[in-house]
């Protein structure tokens, strides 16, 4: 086991590793940040002085030790673009993106579920092949437009809802929340219900399969034949049976909901740890871009890595085959 | 008739919806009736003026902080927070300052906050040093009284003072921040979150990316010709909703209107739109090294390809189909609000395709390749520009190939000077004045002086001019040299002026009274709400 464990965290690092190299190929040969930092006055002494302070003529590995060893340690620097401390921005930024991506987890089981056990048991009928076909425009159409589709139809027509920001938030500690403030909470409902829509037809996809498949069994017929009413076979009997591989695909694809986040969070001016980044490309922020790409990174693997090791605790043939 | 029933009561209840709608909207605007809500394309970086040199996080911040010396809206250097001024020296201005000012702290604002300030700002890893070129030091005279130092007695210093923001010294000695952030040494500046101007309004709040609140600074020196208590400045980066956001009547008012989203914004009732064109000059520029960066021969040094090129241009196709009708077509190098613009220079090359090809055949350059570098996120539609310039000078024998991307790539290509032809976008800030470009673009690299002559050009007769541009002290005949020079760049066709671009800005009707001018700044001690 703890070989394993060993094994196991040797490999987290590796990858993080690799990560750190990528991201600083990537902002090697992105382009200059000295050219966008300098304003048009700024003589070329000035310029190669301001190159050599930021430390951008030292050698390629002497460059990326000093990174990694930085990074190691939460220290990205601070912004080419604003002189703010990386850690602290993007910090502030998480709850944002993390409520968001919560959120529209949460609305994608509520309505997911549900629709893909309507269209399971009354599959044929013309509404749940109306849904069916519904949740195919909703896999295909880019979040962008669903999001500028939401905004028009839900803040211009309708004046329901705010089109944009987050609304008055609280603050608890270092964590800033929407969800205690009503303005906070009309905020989100447009952003996330764009960025689980995706997750949404996923759902529903996946529990109208599951449940075909156990609506056949023989436990379901038998609880037919003994008359248990037939909302309590669905809902309480074959659901259950349906929802171990809904939870892992949803466990799995946090990630990419905060991933996806990142056109969600421009259109709907969500300050998220996505906008952060995009805004950061636009100026070839170099120190943010990594800190975003090395923090991200970071979550992935550790879930990553937990998730394994739990695997392994609970099955010991896992265990057995990595040895 | 069932389903007409139907679709009526579905309307009243859009219609009870957008009643309800619209009597928040009139509850929300009634409640906080000087509340002006902001909605610009993009934040502003720091809260500090001195660190970073970018022309739209100068002028928000010049709600909050002050210069010695201001523009009025007609762009004339009118005093701030000096009163008067003279040279007492040939090279020594003498600032008298305003008596009674106090800092949003309460602290006086003297002397010695001006020394604090311009050694701050002058300092070597300021990154505003470049926008004082002729600044040498400042000494302290008497409590009102500086003397400022400069390296020549042009006047245009005063113009480039209106951007120098002034701090209370105390304020940055307790906080320390005496020195300007450096993003070199890694160290968070004060100055970044916090502020302590003498200007019209104060920070409350600020939240990057969502909103900065300023409210109104009662003890401005000045009278207030704005009435709002309350400015909410939110960006909103996404062009769609931003418009959305000004239709839902969720902002009053946004400073950067999408030009493909003006007539949608135009045909609603309670939205008005204000175009006009901007200072920026945009330019097709060559390389003018011995030899392209590949060791080719250099054709463009011969004056009849850059001519050929000149009468290539079809402007006014450029004009009603890239720009939509919206730029103003450019036949001299500074907009007409630039000082030294004349009216007479500004007549745009005729559009000539056989006179083009016969100078092109002259010059024996008929076929010749090259690249032409462009960004896609610099100048309005420059991706469609650069289409359009390639394909028309395909047309009459060159072979241009475009080579386009973010301008994070590109800029570095054409500061570098490894690139054939590039565009560049001049708006002569803050100087606001020809001598900008004279010298910071046209004239020989040398110095202070041409920085962004990327192509790499030297006519001593331009230098000279420039020269004597920069000592004359009579106003009307510095601008007389400065028209000379630009001409002489014409003749030259040093440049290839193309247009400057539209920008335009949206508000409710409720919005009364807002100045906007040709710099595209805001100036919202001069908007007026709801009367």
């Amino acid at each position: 086991m703890i070989v394993f464990l060993i094994k196991r965290l040797a490999n987290a690092v590796l990858v993080m590793l690799a990560v750190a190299l990528l991201a600083f190929l990537i902002f090697r040969f992105a382009g200059d940040p000295v050219e966008l930092m300098a304003n048009e006055q700024m003589s070329q002494a000035d310029r190669i002085e301001l190159r050599e302070k930021l430390g951008l003529n030292d050698s390629f590995l002497t460059q990326f030790g000093r990174f990694v060893g930085n990074a190691a340690q939460g220290d990205f620097g601070i912004s080419y673009r604003n002189g703010q401390d990386v850690m602290k921005l993007i910090a502030e930024r998480f709850p944002a993106t993390m409520e968001l991506a919560l959120v529209a987890t949460v609305l994608s089981l509520l309505i997911g579920i549900p629709l893909g056990v309507i269209t399971a048991i009354h599959r044929g009928r013309w509404y749940s092949e109306g849904l069916q076909f519904i949740s195919i425009i909703g896999v295909s159409l880019p979040s962008f437009v669903v999001g500028i589709l939401l905004i028009l139809v839900f803040a211009v027509t309708l004046g329901l809802v705010p089109a944009f920001g987050r609304g008055d938030v609280v603050q608890l500690g270092w964590w800033s929340t929407g969800l205690l403030t009503p303005s906070g909470r009309a905020s989100l409902l447009l952003p996330s219900l764009a960025l689980a829509l995706y997750q949404i037809t996923l759902v529903m996809r996946l529990v109208r399969a599951e449940m075909m498949e156990v609506l056949r069994s023989d436990f379901v017929k038998f609880a037919r034949a003994r008359g248990v009413p037939r909302w309590r076979i669905y809902f309480r009997h074959a659901l259950r049976n349906c929802l171990m591989p809904v939870v892992t695909m949803t466990a799995m694809n946090f990630g990419s909901l905060i991933a996806f986040a990142l056109i969600t969070e421009t259109v709907f001016q969500w300050p998220g740890m996505g906008m952060l980044f995009i805004q950061a490309v636009t100026f070839l922020d170099m120190p943010v871009m990594a800190g975003y790409l090395c923090i991200v990174s970071f979550i992935f693997v550790t879930l990553n890595t937990l998730v394994d090791i739990a695997y392994a605790v609970i099955d010991p043939r896992l265990r057995d085959a990595t040895r | 008739m069932a389903t007409y029933e139907k679709t009526k009561g579905n309307d009243m209840k859009l219609r009870k919806h957008l009643l309800a709608g619209l009597a928040f909207a009139f509850l929300a605007s009634s409640a906080s009736a000087e509340t002006l809500r902001w909605g610009s394309p993009r934040d502003i970086f720091s809260l500090d003026p001195y660190s970073y040199g970018s022309t739209s996080n100068l002028a928000f911040l010049n709600h909050v902080y002050e210069g010695l010396t201001r523009y009025t809206p007609e762009f004339k250097v009118e005093p701030a927070l000096a009163t008067s001024w003279e040279m007492v020296k040939d090279k020594v201005w003498r600032f008298h300052l305003r008596k009674g000012v106090k800092f949003q702290n309460g602290a006086d604002f003297t002397a010695d906050d001006v020394v604090a300030s311009m050694a701050r700002v002058s300092h070597p890893t300021s990154p505003l040093r470049g926008n004082i070129p002729a600044y040498v030091s400042t000494t302290k005279v008497d409590d009102y009284t500086v003397d400022i130092e400069v390296n020549s007695p042009n006047p245009l210093f005063l113009n480039d003072m209106t951007n120098i923001f002034m701090f209370d010294k105390d304020w940055l000695v307790d906080n320390k921040s005496e020195l300007p952030t450096d993003v070199g040494a890694k160290v968070e500046g004060f100055a970044t979150y916090n502020t302590n101007g003498t200007g019209p309004f104060k920070v409350e709040s600020r939240v990057p990316d969502s909103k900065t609140v300023l409210i109104k600074n009662d003890g401005w020196w000045d009278t207030p010709k704005h009435n709002l208590d309350r400015i909410e400045f939110m960006p909103i980066t996404s062009a769609a909703t931003r418009v959305a956001a000004l239709l839902s009547g969720e902002i009053d008012l946004t400073d950067g209107a999408p030009v493909q989203d003006l007539e949608r914004l135009k045909s609603s009732p309670d939205i008005k739109v204000v175009e006009r064109t901007d200072l920026r000059t945009v330019h097709m520029v060559f390389n003018r090294h011995e030899t392209f960066a590949d060791g080719r021969e250099n054709f463009f040094n011969n004056i009849k390809v850059r001519q050929a090129i000149d009468h290539a241009i079809d402007r006014q196709l450029i004009f009603k189909r890239v720009m939509r009708g919206k730029s103003h077509v450019a036949g001299t190098m500074v907009a007409p609000e630039i000082p030294g613009y004349s009216a007479e220079l500004d007549v745009p090359t005729a559009y000539d395709p056989e006179l083009s090809k016969k100078l092109l055949e002259e010059a024996g350059a008929v076929g010749k390749e090259f690249t032409l570098v462009c960004m896609n996120d610099e100048s309005v539609n420059e991706e469609d520009v650069c289409s359009a310039l390639v394909s028309m000078l395909s047309r009459v024998g060159l072979k241009p190939t475009l080579d386009i991307g973010p301008r994070a790539v590109q800029a570095p290509k054409r500061a570098g000077g490894k690139s054939d032809a590039y565009m560049i976008g001049w708006a002569n800030e803050p100087t606001l004045d020809a001598y900008s470009i004279l010298v910071q673009v046209l004239s020989t690299r040398e110095g202070a002086a041409g920085v962004a002559n990327y192509g790499g050009w030297s006519y001593p007769a331009l230098d000279a001019m420039v020269k004597k541009a920069a000592l004359e002290m009579d106003h009307d005949k510095r601008l007389a040299i400065e028209t000379e020079a630009l001409k002489f760049a014409k003749d030259e066709v040093i440049m290839i002026p193309l247009h400057q671009q539209p920008m335009a800005w949206a508000m409710s009707n409720n919005v009364t009274d807002v100045t906007i001018r040709a710099d595209n700044k805001p100036r919202h001690w001069l908007t007026r709400i709801g009367d």
